[in-house]
């Protein structure tokens, strides 16, 4: 159940734009009431530095490889030399 | 008594690479696979959060690339065409599965549960923040651990690379929602990631690896 805005955090309606603030995606007026907030309020900026960081980790995750087990490597091999004996062969 | 002496050709680059490949030189498949397969099948367990589903994915991915290599344009790197047509098999793969990936029960408004929890700083350590090996090993296992409706859009967005109206295109969601979820899943990771930097003694790192 939705509680009333008055049970939450006060920093509740800009806390939750912090994601859009990030990707550049919020309208400049929204922008800035949240960069006003911000200088006033410690918990925010804690949040969004730490937002900030996971968006990061996360990111860099686009080039960190998984380890590739062995078989499911050599399986892969094993398929596409298959593949290209049986073109050979047409 | 040492075995025969076998020797297996290097391409230098990407461009050296494609053109073995077009010449069917034998070496130039094998040289691929070593070069994108651990970074394909990364991809490809991301999306559909299983092992086996994940290698069918890589093998179907590299047979495409096989296939299609003397169409390949060149406009792009050839790594990130290569990952494109895994994307795409691995969002196929997750199509069949189901009728519509939008169709998980998620509010697309954001919920007071989407409100941080956390408020305590993160030490400054920037060594920590990118390239900590535990660190990207936790956050994948929380990202695993996300339902597929959110681990989906912020795998489309944040690791992808795609942007809200490619992710939303994919997904078949609106551009709010993808927002809505992104937002969501990345307070989520925040949350993981913050239980983990005040206690990684608790963390059990069985789970964190997997």
């Amino acid at each position: 159940m939705t509680k009333p805005h008055a049970e939450l955090p006060p920093c509740h309606d800009l806390a939750l734009q912090l994601s859009a603030y990030l990707d550049g995606d919020l309208p400049a007026d929204l922008c800035r009431d949240l960069e006003v907030h911000m200088g006033d309020c410690p918990d925010c900026r804690v949040v969004l530095d730490t937002l900030g960081r996971t968006v990061q980790i996360v990111r860099s995750l686009s080039d960190t490889p998984i380890f590739l087990p062995a078989d499911v490597e050599a399986r892969l091999l094993a398929r596409l030399t298959e593949i290209a004996r049986k073109a050979q062969q047409l | 008594m040492p075995g025969p002496m076998i020797t297996i050709t290097v391409y230098d680059d990407d461009a050296q690479l494609l053109h073995g490949l077009r010449r069917h030189e034998p070496d130039a498949c094998t040289c691929m696979v070593k070069r994108f397969a651990p970074l394909v099948y990364a991809r490809a367990l991301r999306l559909v959060g299983d092992a086996d589903e994940a290698e069918g994915v890589l093998q179907t991915t590299f047979i495409k690339v096989c296939n299609a290599i003397n169409t390949f344009d060149g406009a792009s790197s050839l790594s990130t065409w290569i990952y494109r047509i895994a994307t795409n098999e691995g969002l196929m793969l997750l199509r069949s599965r189901r009728q519509s990936l939008a169709l998980d029960d998620v509010a697309e408004t954001l919920q007071p549960d989407d409100m941080p929890d956390s408020r305590v700083a993160w030490p400054e350590d920037p060594l920590r923040a990118s390239l900590d090996s535990e660190l990207r090993a936790q956050i994948d296992a929380a990202i695993s651990n996300l339902p597929e409706s959110l681990r989906l859009v912020v795998t489309l967005r944040d690791i992808e690379g795609l942007s809200t109206e490619e992710t939303a295109d994919q997904l078949g969601l609106s551009q709010g929602a993808v927002k809505v979820r992104l937002h969501r899943a990345r307070m989520r990771l925040r949350e993981a990631l913050a239980s983990y930097i005040a206690h990684p003694e608790e963390v059990d790192h069985d789970e964190a690896a997997r």
